[in-house]
């Protein structure tokens, strides 16, 4: 399924420059995966060496963030928005 | 009420107000808790009192002592506000896209500002204030992202008061900044009732800060990993400007004059409405409006707010 996946500034470089990049899959661990298989200049940035989330990325599925829902199983259905933030603090 | 002594006393005890003709659906009340009440204006006076007060304990603070703070804002003005009535002195490290009352407010309280990056966001003047940090050992560095007095003032002071007001809550929320109130507030209402949920809103601030080199720049708060704080939310949702704005509006609509933060709370607390159908949503309003009449939030044109908002830091 195609998803649109929106890119923070740091990731975009990678990217040709694009904010936003169309790649596809069925889960969310999916989508990085053919994320990072279309843009390598990602890897190590959005999934670790042993496949899991970078720490510093947050992920989110319509504006939820996908640790909170079924983490890289988290389903991507028809429509659904895909963006990736990093790590922020405030206070 | 009686004569208060000192300022310092009314920091806490705000009043929970009832906010649901906003709710977007007839079963969920929404009750949000105006921290803007206390007397430095928002709900880090909390943190700020308690820091202090910890290290008077831990013996860290001589008289006349400096102290030195990462702030987007709050944090440092009311650390500027005990600071200032307890006699120290007090450098914030401040990005430099904040509204001009918080740089007003922290001169009002005799504080020194230390510029950092704007387009480093929070997480340039947490690196900064490390930095300076260790060239200057003789400043007390309280440091509110890694202080356990931080989220304890939540645990022993916010949470409480929520459940004294209202015990019947199901559901928590509150923005994410440094996570001392989602992990004092969140882990307090959990023992009173494991059923409470907690869930946390934040701003699309990774997309805003653009001076981040890399991801490693990123910045999660030590309280957040040492306190269990992935386990103990239930939901994280990201709030966009212009929402923030349109919620903050809302609730002035219905008298409530709080900062755009508190908007992006509400409408976190309205998503949380939508999708749970029935309960009662308790959401913090971390600070009043006078610091963002500058933004023209509630006056000008929502497109122009919205592009003014992208570029400045209100969490």
């Amino acid at each position: 399924m195609p998803v649109e996946v929106r890119l923070p500034t740091v990731l975009r470089s990678a990217a040709g420059g694009n904010a936003t990049v169309s790649t596809s899959g069925a889960t969310i661990g999916e989508v990085l995966r053919n994320l990072v298989g279309a843009y390598p200049g990602m890897s190590g940035q959005v999934l670790t060496e042993d496949g899991s989330l970078h720490r510093f990325v947050n992920v989110y599925v319509n504006d939820d963030d996908v640790r909170y829902l079924q983490q890289l199983d988290t389903v991507v259905g028809e429509g659904d928005e895909v963006s990736i933030l990093p790590a922020v603090a405030g206070g | 009420m009686a004569v208060v002594h000192d300022i310092l006393d009314l920091i806490g005890n705000t009043p929970l107000v009832d906010v649901s003709q906003l709710s977007p659906r007839r079963d969920v009340r929404i009750l949000v808790k105006l921290e803007g009440l206390n007397p430095g204006g928002s709900v880090k006076d909390r943190i700020a009192l308690a820091m202090v007060e910890q290290a008077e304990k831990d013996g860290l603070l001589e008289p006349g002592a400096t102290l030195l703070e990462p702030s987007s804002g709050n944090t440092g003005i009311g650390l500027a506000l005990v600071c200032r009535v307890k006699g120290y002195r007090l450098k914030v490290v401040l990005p430099a896209n904040v509204s001009v009352e918080r740089r007003q407010l922290l001169a009002v309280w005799g504080a020194d500002i230390i510029e950092s990056p704007g387009s480093e966001g929070s997480n340039g003047a947490v690196k900064m204030a490390r930095q300076i940090a260790s060239e200057h050992p003789e400043w007390v560095f309280l440091y509110q992202y890694a202080n356990p007095a931080n989220p304890r003032a939540h645990r022993e002071g916010t949470g409480p008061e929520i459940w004294r007001d209202c015990p019947e809550v199901t559901h928590f929320v509150a923005g994410l900044g440094t996570s001392g109130t989602l992990l004092g507030v969140g882990s307090y209402l959990k023992e009173q009732n494991p059923a409470v949920q907690v869930w946390a809103v934040e701003p699309p601030a990774g997309e805003m800060v653009d001076g981040l080199r890399n991801l490693d720049d990123g910045y999660i708060p030590p309280i957040f990993t040492e306190l269990g704080g992935a386990g103990l939310l239930d939901r994280k949702t990201v709030i966009s400007p212009r929402q923030s704005i349109e919620w903050t509006r809302r609730l002035a609509d219905v008298g409530v004059f709080a900062g755009i933060s508190s908007g992006a709370a509400m409408a976190g607390a309205a998503r949380c409405a939508e999708t749970i159908g029935s309960g009662v949503v308790v959401v913090v309003a971390a600070d009043g409006g006078w610091k963002y009449l500058s933004t023209g939030a509630w006056t000008d044109d929502i497109d122009d707010v919205t592009e003014r908002a992208k570029t400045l830091i209100y969490f």
